[in-house]
């Protein structure tokens, strides 16, 4: 009997632990309110200290640093020197959230490490920014002494991106990535009779053009797009009111546009469901594939469509560029200064040097083909008539990614958009493959992004 | 307060689709598993039919429960998908006119996952039915075959009864191995659990929790988890294994 009452009470004291243990519900968000100690800021006469750590995800900010930056000296893979200040490269790639997972963990103690551990300077991207740049983890650009005339030649949206919720610029990108459509010229001339970017933009200057393109590309058998994804971007970008609105889940009108148009397309065969990045989605850039147009930014024609395979369009110069219905950007990079630092004076001069600065910005389109940060010098470039992409047929498409850039307007960017994109487009899936109606998709992806993040209602 | 977790863990009812879609994909996976397993086993415990290259066979039927579980799901992605090459060979042999879209339709996609882990873990159960075959009085089976027994009689008389101990192992490690299926659909479906969620396992749906750091509805799915897992393994601990008569 008494080993019966030992066991009962084992079994309830267990049982009880379980359940305490589910006690905070929430865990709320990751990088959350936290707070850092402001013991620092931008206090120029305050001592500067010796080593300045960088985070980032891949090689590309480092390769910038060292072919631009004069001062910057290479010690080994992730050591440098600038002066007398030692650089340390902490590069984890972003494949499965590592680096924003190691990020946040090393913020979090941000506040307690010694100066010469903090983080001084971070990388970010375009859609997760805000949930760096919404905390007290970010410093204001103002803070380093950087001000809006030092940034009056770069566009807007590289700015909008990193704009925390109250208006405060806090960081800066030295490229710009806007996105334009690139159409496949034998198509072009076969379906539409010319494959002159000016005159192909009459075909696919708003979506309702786009849409009537369509089918007459179904006829001639090709695929507007190789998929309903390809084209999200271009309506997501041009969104009037944020994913989120006091709490509440909000589906803007050009998203819904979005799923209304596809659907149409995908019924009528013009184009296909698969994932961005899919072999199947690729196949367009074979002219077996039979697609007639991507949208993408520069890198996107430049370093992934298959250009260096033989008998893809790319090889052979097929791809010609134009604006398409919408303006929109992919891609990016963000500089950030994180707060507690002790460097403010290497970051701004870093930040000025590799942002604003002319000569730098035309070496870098000149050298890494990049698309900078810097008005006037794109605006020079894409008159340049010494300029052209092979890839696209002798063209010099930096006007049309300029024009495209110009109206890009990212104010309603936020922190929760890149769950919101992905799950949205994963849910609708469904609806486009007539799994199941509009309605379930909708509860399924307000189901998916409250899975996501819990502090969210609908 | 940790209640409240549990409260609108089963408000929506989305658990027990889940829970469904668990124990569907385990029993599509289980019945075949299971049936080739005694098949496999009886062929190669029986003496009499001197099966050659036993040995191989019993290492090559082990093999696929060596490979990852995220690598084959990443090999059946490809293999299935609708441009691969299952597609152009059925398309090829006039089968089919359009692809067909295995990772689209409910059953299809359900299945392949059942296929994934029966091709993966029928190895494994062969094995460990094999050894309880072995274990059995060879006496038994020649008094048998004395008596003038077929040897399907056999197997359903003598074998199986006498493997029940072993069966019964292997009912519920499969069953709770099954309960926690994840890494094969959520490979396969890059954790959408599509089509319509409808190859969301509990584990999946624990991993949705887990990475949004909501630990609150997390732990208390794992010990609805936890629950579920003793009470089934309970049910058929009950149902198949108290046998009275032998004592």
């Amino acid at each position: 009997m008494k080993k019966r009452l030992v066991s009962v009470l084992l079994c309830a004291a267990m049982a009880a632990t379980m359940i305490a243990g589910c006690g905070s519900s929430g865990g709320g968000s990751s990088t959350g309110e936290g707070g850092t100690g402001k013991e620092t800021g931008g206090d120029a006469a305050e001592e500067q200290g010796k080593v300045l750590n960088i985070y980032c995800w891949n090689e590309e900010f480092k390769t910038r640093i060292t072919d631009h930056y004069a001062d910057y000296e290479e010690v080994d893979a992730t050591h440098g020197k600038i002066g007398d200040v030692d650089v340390v490269w902490n590069i984890t790639p972003s494949d499965d959230n590592a680096y924003q997972n190691n990020l946040d963990a090393t913020l979090l103690k941000q506040a307690d490490a010694a100066a010469d551990d903090k983080i001084d300077i971070f990388l970010v991207e375009a859609d997760y920014a805000l949930k760096y740049v919404d905390t007290d983890y970010t410093m204001p650009i103002k803070d380093l002494g950087i001000t809006d005339a030092d940034l009056a030649n770069q566009y807007q949206y590289t700015k909008d991106v990193v704009t925390d919720s109250n208006g405060v610029l806090k960081g800066l990108s030295w490229q710009g990535c806007p996105g334009v459509l690139f159409y496949n010229r034998a198509a072009a001339k076969e379906v539409l009779g010319t494959d002159d970017p000016a005159a192909v933009q009459e075909y696919v200057k708003d979506w309702d053009t786009f849409n009537e393109t369509a089918k007459k590309m179904k006829d001639a058998g090709y695929t507007i797009t190789s998929s309903v994804n390809d084209s999200y971007r271009v309506y997501s970008n041009n969104v009037t009111s944020p994913w989120v609105v006091d709490g509440k889940i909000n589906i803007d009108d050009n998203i819904m546009k979005w799923v209304d148009d596809s659907k149409e397309l995908v019924d009528a065969g013009e184009t296909g469901t698969w994932e961005l990045w899919s072999d199947d989605w690729s196949k367009g850039f074979y002219p077996e594939g039979k697609v007639f147009c991507y949208f993408g930014p520069a890198w996107l024609v430049n370093f992934s469509m298959a250009a260096d395979t033989e008998g893809s369009i790319g090889n052979q110069g097929g791809w010609g560029a134009t604006e398409g219905p919408q303006g929109f950007f992919w891609g990016g990079t963000w500089i950030c200064a994180a707060e507690g630092t002790d460097n403010t004076e290497l970051i701004k001069d870093i930040m000025l040097t590799m942002t604003t600065n002319e000569d730098v910005m035309k070496e870098i389109v000149i050298d890494d083909d990049d698309f900078v940060n810097n008005k006037p010098v794109m605006e020079a470039m894409a008159e340049d008539t010494s300029y052209s992409s092979k890839i696209l047929g002798g063209q010099n498409p930096l006007g049309i990614y300029c024009a495209g850039v110009e109206n890009l307007d990212l104010s309603n960017l936020s922190a929760y958009d890149q769950g919101c994109n992905e799950e949205f487009q994963n849910a609708m899936k469904n609806y486009f493959e007539g799994n199941a109606t509009k309605d379930e998709t909708l509860n399924l992806f307000y189901k998916a992004v409250v899975e996501k993040y819990p502090e969210l209602t609908y | 307060m940790g209640l409240e977790n549990y409260k609108s863990l089963f408000e929506g009812g989305d658990i027990w689709i889940y829970a469904k879609n668990t124990m569907v994909m385990w029993i599509m996976c289980f019945v075949p598993q299971i049936i080739l397993s005694l098949l496999l086993g009886a062929w190669f415990s029986d003496t009499r039919l001197r099966l050659r290259g036993a040995r191989f066979f019993k290492t090559v039927i082990y093999l696929p429960n060596l490979i990852m579980a995220s690598a084959f799901a990443m090999l059946f992605f490809t293999l299935f998908s609708d441009g691969g090459p299952i597609n152009s060979l059925l398309m090829q042999i006039g089968f089919i006119d359009t692809p067909y879209r295995f990772l689209s339709n409910t059953g299809s996609a359900r299945g392949l996952i059942a296929l994934m882990n029966c091709l993966m873990w029928f190895g494994n159960t062969t094995i460990l039915l094999m050894a309880g075959m072995m274990g059995i009085d060879t006496t038994l089976f020649e008094a048998a075959e004395v008596d003038g027994a077929t040897s399907t009689q056999v197997f359903f008389k003598i074998t199986l009864p006498l493997l029940r101990p072993i069966l019964l192992y292997v009912v519920i490690t499969s069953l709770i191995g099954g309960l926690q299926l994840f890494d094969v659909p959520q490979i396969l479906t890059n954790g959408t659990g599509d089509p319509m969620r409808s190859t969301m396992t509990l584990i999946m749906f624990l991993n949705k929790h887990l990475y949004s750091k909501n630990y609150g509805m997390a732990g208390a799915l794992s010990v609805v988890l936890f629950i579920m897992t003793g009470v089934l393994s309970l049910i058929v601990f009950k149902v198949s294994g108290n046998d009275k008569r032998k004592g």
